[in-house]
């Protein structure tokens, strides 16, 4: 779709949503970023740089303006499965939009179990009642893997002992969008590591509408607001990978847009954590990097409001936004071609394993990152170094 | 009459899945309590037959707001079985990012997850902002985001919203409940905090993600030390943790610090804030190391609330059981012999008390069978407390001098007795009196870095794990909801077997063999609940622990296979 249609497209669509009942009384934002000492400048910054992170042309950014200013018409219903909490603190972690700017201001979360003043029946009631009162315009978020099936009541929520799975049904039937917030909504995660004791699934496996997957463990909060932010604008779903990961922030391995990259190319390792090589920022390939093989844009975004991600703290990538990453990335620190033999998969080879976890990672480009590695000029950065 | 039952799931304001149900006699008192985990997720058995290098990072995932304390626990257990000491560099930062851990995490409870317990969020609307403005001076010389003008439009922002009707997150709480005492004034305060504080937090996060990666879920640590020395000798970097350490402190000290002695005046005669703790040992390790050799909290045990005598921590007197537990083997084993298959019993059926204080039909806990997915640790057949309020109270009965005076001032600037500790306020205090240590003493830690990597650049120490030996370890210490132990053992060069002793399952225990409840249950009976249909009184008590219920659930293996039992002998071998 050229640019111009594009640009039609999403007017058109954030037309349709200005017409949709407000939740809120009527409140500009620009007297509303008065109010918090944001100029329209900043705001203005802000949405560029959302624009950008969109893949979306400069021009866009009005647009995108627009869209934050109508994300008041979602109602956002979000649901804790099995999990660890971790992806809502990183959506508390994100800084533009404030979380307390989309608390009060901006989106209405209406369920949210970690910040929800309500508890007991009071909060089963305020989540009934939201999803009938906004039946079909929600967003649901999920977070956590879903224990299924036989296994389902390895969790239960509320007074009559529902399961996660038969919540998240529910909740997904009458939802506008979906999506699965990090790797273990998008795809299990941890608790679904062999041997999955609980049974443990990803969202779209319980649910037969589509889910948006946003993984990693956790996703960065600038992903999951620039989900949210896509699909105000949009109003359909993004542009998917086979994962059905959004392809603005999931289509490029993290290995080529590495800061490191360069010491890849010039064949300049870190050989042990802590040596010279590391001090100087060399490629952490040789011990357990697994950014050749993972999707997702940390490098660009890192995390924080920008102030770091893994490898620039000197550990490699572990791969935490791929499906079954901890079957497939593991042993963590150690390339793919060196794996113990001896490992959860009983003795099969590392590449039995990959194949058996239905993830060949060994695929030519595998082969051609270990073979580069290997063939790399080893130096052993203890000798002559004093 | 016969007592009633009172259902409160799910309890909000956690971390993970936690339901608490109580018996009420006519008089709405509290004859028992039942603490039940409704969620199970087997980490430790999913950690078994791995690389142990890996165990800290998939220990990590058991949780994302402690997000520090399992993964360096899990890389620490590994380095005590291989017998490896890292370089003081890396221990040092490990205690920054700690820093950073404990400081986050109590503000965020504090403000976000304890704080609706204490603020009437509609009760804010009455207020005056000119006379909040000068009663904020009553708690601290230099008050923050508490000028007229800020609280003018917190009290505007808090209005429209409940004016819509769209209360948000903030719908259907127990708004206008009798037991909250604070002035409009003070509850505007406390709001005007509550908003700041989510900007804070940001700030504080970031301490542990300069040196981490990302938080939650940091990645520098590994086995035999960190792998941020980039970071490290990057002097902006240094800087950079400095000043936004001191705003944290700034915070810790003029808004939470104040925020705290105010309830803690407010409310001293509120039974469910002042109520005697229901189980009076307490339990804690040292933590936090800020120099070469000592260590900013103390070790030790104390019986029965009594401050003259400190005892040491003897590590073969800790055992869990299962008796009211979902598992199958009820005794009570040593972490290092962990034995769990699984037992799944469910609900029974029964009417109980509804949101509209009629009788509903619900499915409710078996207390005469088992009822939770977690286990009832103890030490030496006794429940104990742990948490910010044990380590408090040892550092404080060992004389610590870097403890004693910020408890005196907490006692003065309050006017409470020493027994005021023992109650859910004193838990609540000693999270604040943690940070305010933190705030005051962990820049020695930053210092004693700073002057060793001029002379030192040492960050890892290497090893090598022999696939011909066995090994076995763990990791103890104080982390922001109390004591935590893990213990590995690792064979043919893999993780044999691994076990995790969690605070909050210290804390959230259920009924052990012995009939002894732990501290959840036991501090919730003999509370009156003022409206059973509104339970706040239960949820402050039960926020006082600030539970985390993903990191109490245990091990169990679901196709019931054993996971190996061993005898330990004097040779270190085992025998199966």
């Amino acid at each position: 779709m050229d640019t111009k249609k594009l640009y039609e497209k999403l007017s058109n669509r954030l037309l349709d949503l200005e017409k949709l009942p407000k939740l809120k009384e009527e409140k500009s934002i620009s007297k509303h970023l008065d109010e918090k000492g944001v100029s329209r400048r900043d705001f203005m910054k802000w949405a560029t740089a959302i624009t950008a992170m969109l893949a979306l042309p400069a021009s866009f950014t009005p647009l995108v303006a627009k869209a934050a200013k109508l994300s008041d018409r979602l109602p956002i219903i979000w649901l804790h499965m099995a999990e660890c909490t971790g992806c809502s603190e990183s959506l508390l972690r994100s800084d533009a939009p404030t979380i307390d700017s989309l608390i009060f201001d901006y989106i209405s979360l209406e369920y949210h179990e970690t910040l929800m003043a309500a508890a007991g029946w009071q909060a089963e009631h305020n989540l009934e009642s939201a999803i009938e009162k906004y039946k079909g315009q929600y967003i649901l978020m999920v977070e956590g893997g879903i224990p299924s099936g036989d296994s389902a009541s390895f969790l239960t929520i509320g007074g009559h002992g529902k399961t996660g799975e038969q919540s998240a049904i529910e909740a997904s039937n009458n939802a506008a969008a979906i999506f699965a917030i990090g790797t273990c909504s998008s795809y299990g995660g941890v608790q679904a590591a062999i041997p999955n004791p609980t049974g443990a699934v990803g969202l779209s496996k319980v649910t037969d509408k589509t889910v948006i997957n946003v993984p990693g463990c956790p996703p960065s909060e600038k992903n999951i607001v620039g989900t949210l932010l896509h699909y105000i604008l949009y109003g359909t779903l993004p542009a998917l990978d086979a994962y059905n990961r959004p392809k603005w922030a999931y289509g490029q391995r993290i290995h080529d847009l590495c800061e490191r990259r360069g010491h890849f190319d010039a064949g300049e390792f870190v050989e042990e954590f802590g040596d010279e090589g590391a001090k100087k920022g060399y490629c952490l390939y040789k011990v357990g990097c697994k950014g050749p093989y993972t999707f997702n844009n940390c490098s660009k975004n890192k995390f924080n409001s920008h102030m770091s991600w893994p490898i620039q703290a000197g550990h490699g990538c572990i791969g935490c936004s791929e499906p079954d990453f901890w079957d497939t990335m593991g042993p963590f620190e150690e390339p793919v071609a060196n794996r113990l033999y001896d490992t959860v998969f009983k003795g099969l080879g590392a590449d039995a394993t990959a194949d058996k976890v239905g993830v060949g990672l060994l695929t030519v480009t595998g082969i051609g990152i270990a073979a580069h590695a290997a063939i790399s000029k080893f130096k052993n950065p203890k000798e002559g170094e004093e | 009459m016969a007592n009633k039952r009172v259902i409160v799931d799910p309890i909000t304001r956690i971390e993970g899945h936690l339901r608490i149900e109580v018996e009420i006699d006519d008089n709405n008192v509290i004859q028992k309590a039942y603490s039940s985990s409704t969620l199970w997720r087997g980490l430790e058995t999913i950690v078994k037959n791995r690389d142990p290098r890996d165990a800290g990072f998939l220990m990590q995932r058991i949780c994302g707001v402690c997000t520090f304390s399992h993964y360096r626990a899990g890389i620490e257990a590994v380095e005590d079985a291989l017998g490896i000491v890292p370089p003081l560099n890396a221990k040092l930062t490990r205690s920054l990012m700690n820093m950073s851990l404990f400081m986050h995490d109590h503000v965020v409870h504090f403000y976000h997850l304890h704080g609706l317990d204490w603020v009437d969020v509609v009760a804010a609307l009455d207020a005056d902002p000119e006379k909040a403005a000068k009663e904020a001076f009553k708690y601290s010389e230099a008050p923050i985001a508490t000028g007229e003008n800020d609280l003018i439009k917190v009290k505007k922002r808090v209005k429209e919203f409940v004016d819509r009707g769209q209360l948000g997150p903030f719908a259907n709480a127990y708004w206008g409940h009798k037991t909250y005492r604070f002035t409009p004034e003070q509850n505007l305060i406390l709001l005007a905090h509550y908003l700041k504080a989510l900007e804070v937090q940001r700030d504080l996060a970031k301490l542990m993600a300069m040196f981490g990666g990302k938080q939650p879920h940091p990645q520098s640590l590994t086995v035999g030390g960190v792998t941020c020395i980039m970071d490290l000798l990057d002097p902006s970097r240094m800087g950079e943790y400095l000043t936004l350490f001191k705003k944290g402190v700034d915070f810790v000290e003029n808004a939470y610090q104040a925020d705290v002695i105010m309830a803690g005046k407010i409310f001293k005669d509120e039974p469910s804030v002042t109520q005697q703790a229901g189980v009076m040992n307490f339990m804690a390790h040292k933590e936090m190391q800020l120099n070469r050799s000592e260590f900013l909290f103390d070790s030790g045990i104390i019986y029965e609330g009594d401050l003259s005598k400190v005892f040491d921590i003897n590590e073969d007197l800790i055992t869990e059981e299962a008796t009211h537990s979902w598992y199958a083997d009820d005794e009570a084993l040593h972490p290092y012999d962990g034995k769990t298959n699984p037992e799944y019993t469910g609900f029974r059926d029964m009417d109980t008390i509804g949101a509209d204080g009629t009788e509903v039909h619900s499915k409710v806990i078996d207390e005469k069978g088992k009822y939770s997915w977690i286990k009832s640790p103890r030490y030496d057949n006794k429940p104990m407390e742990v948490g910010p309020l044990a380590c408090i109270l040892i550092s404080y009965a060992k004389g610590n001098e870097r403890i004693v005076p910020l408890v005196d001032d907490f006692l003065a600037k309050t006017g409470l007795p020493k027994a005021a500790l023992f109650t859910a306020l004193g838990r609540t205090a000693a999270r604040m009196i943690q940070a305010r240590a933190i705030a005051k003493y962990g820049l020695e830690a930053f210092n004693t870095l700073i002057e060793n990597l001029k002379v030192d650049q040492d960050t890892y120490t290497s090893y090598k794990i022999d696939k011909n030996l066995e090994y076995k370890g763990r990791f103890i210490g104080d982390v922001p909801r109390g004591m935590l132990s893990h213990w590995i053992r690792i064979k043919n060069g893999v993780v044999e077997n691994y076990q995790a002793v969690v605070p909050s399952t210290w804390n959230a225990g259920p009924i052990d063999a012995l009939g002894q409840v732990g501290p959840y249950e036991a501090n919730l009976i003999g509370l009156k609940v003022a409206d059973v249909s509104q339970p706040l009184e239960i949820i402050r008590i039960i926020h006082s622990f600030d539970p985390c219920i993903a990191c109490a659930v245990h091990v169990m293996d679901k196709k019931g296979t054993d996971l190996g039992t061993y005898r330990v002998d004097p040779n270190y071998g085992t025998s199966c």
